[in-house]
């Protein structure tokens, strides 16, 4: 990787990071559940590494199933993950 | 990789974003929780355009069989059972990022070893260091939480400095993978190393203070997709996954003054819980 490339990536995670400090304020305390669950189903992000390494990087056996297994579960964490925080939030407007 | 693509992960980290902020508002919630949904099936779908057809097939099967697990668990699972849920789905993101890094070693390390420069390598070890604590982190959490292990803080006395020692190890690993990076014993000790991790700093947590730990460990599992994020070079994985990291430290820390104890308290353990009562 050059050293600019590096750069941009280094600026995208710092103003990342820094809009995700500062979009979490004053969350009332029920949904600190839901809010972590939905957050866990981005961070099944990591479906898109997966995706690309069973692709791209599947030249070699073993990192061909690497990357399948992956694919497997970061699906799971992401179709899991919204279904379940949906459901949660279902019952939150029933109330 | 073509400018579609680009914009269509722009949009995906846009909503990502505002989903976000949304699930933290008690009437947005849902909706935004659904952006975040639509975020993630744009990311993926542009991501597919990339892909040779010849995989298709493979990856049908991959998403199929994860979608069917994925939302058994979640319709099937009482309500109370909903935070042993999230870190078990938790665990399976996290371990996802530790085998994608492991893949990426793998190939490079067969094919191109020029391309296994100090930034690859580093995001590598990153990738399977915090994906591996967040699984095994994870798994405990979900075992405690459920009962099949004691929810009680288990603490044996020695347990930081074996910590410490652990993380010194891995450090020094790391330094010779750098040395002599197409050496496969230590990258196993590598993984070892983080699996162990992270099954020793969640033990001694226990009881009330598992919440918090989930929300951290949630926090690790963005860390993890956004060292995956730097090995493939790849935007929409480095915004998601600080997103999920950053904002995971807050709700931790919301969550851990709401308990009215502080972070190291929780994360002390044992250790911890002497010291209010003492």
């Amino acid at each position: 990787m050059t050293v600019s490339a590096l750069i941009i990536l280094i600026y995208v995670l710092v103003l990342a990071s820094y809009l995700g400090f500062e979009l979490i304020s004053k969350v009332p305390p029920t949904l600190h559940t839901p809010l972590m669950s939905g957050s866990n189903a981005i961070s099944g992000i990591t479906i898109v590494g997966a995706l690309i390494a069973c692709n791209e990087m599947g030249y070699t056996t073993l990192s061909k199933w690497l990357g399948m297994f992956a694919l497997v579960l970061a699906t799971v964490n992401v179709v899991g993950g919204y279904a379940v925080t949906d459901r949660m939030l279902k019952m939150f407007k029933k109330k | 990789m073509s400018t579609v693509i680009q914009i269509a992960y722009l949009v995906a980290s846009v909503l990502f974003i505002i989903g976000i902020k949304y699930l933290g508002k008690t009437k947005d919630a849902r909706r935004g929780n659904i952006l975040s949904a639509v975020g993630m099936l744009i990311a993926i779908v542009a991501t597919m355009l990339t892909i040779e057809v010849v995989t298709f097939l493979e990856i049908f099967i991959c998403i199929l069989i994860g979608s069917v697990i994925g939302l058994y668990y979640a319709t099937k699972v009482p309500m109370t059972k909903i935070p042993e849920m999230v870190a078990l789905f938790n665990g399976f993101g996290g371990l996802a990022s530790f085998a994608v890094g492991l893949s990426d070693y793998f190939l490079k390390s067969s094919t191109s070893l020029e391309s296994l420069d100090a930034v690859n390598l580093t995001s590598i070890i990153l990738s399977v260091l915090i994906g591996g604590v967040t699984f095994t982190g994870s798994m405990i959490a979900y075992l405690k939480l459920d009962g099949k292990v004691s929810g009680q803080p288990i603490t044996f006395s020695g347990q930081h400095l074996l910590n410490l020692v652990l993380l010194i190890a891995f450090i020094a690993a790391s330094v010779f993978v750098f040395l002599d990076p197409t050496n496969l014993t230590l990258i196993l000790i590598l993984v070892v190393i983080s699996l162990l991790l992270g099954i020793l700093t969640v033990i001694p947590i226990g009881g009330a203070d598992m919440p918090v730990v989930i929300s951290l460990l949630n926090s690790y599992s963005g860390m993890a997709a956004c060292a995956t994020g730097f090995i493939l070079n790849n935007n929409v994985l480095i915004v998601a996954g600080s997103l999920v990291g950053a904002s995971g430290i807050i709700l931790t820390q919301i969550m851990c003054k709401a308990m009215n104890r502080s972070l190291t308290n929780v994360l002390l353990g044992g250790f911890g819980q002497t010291v209010a009562t003492g």
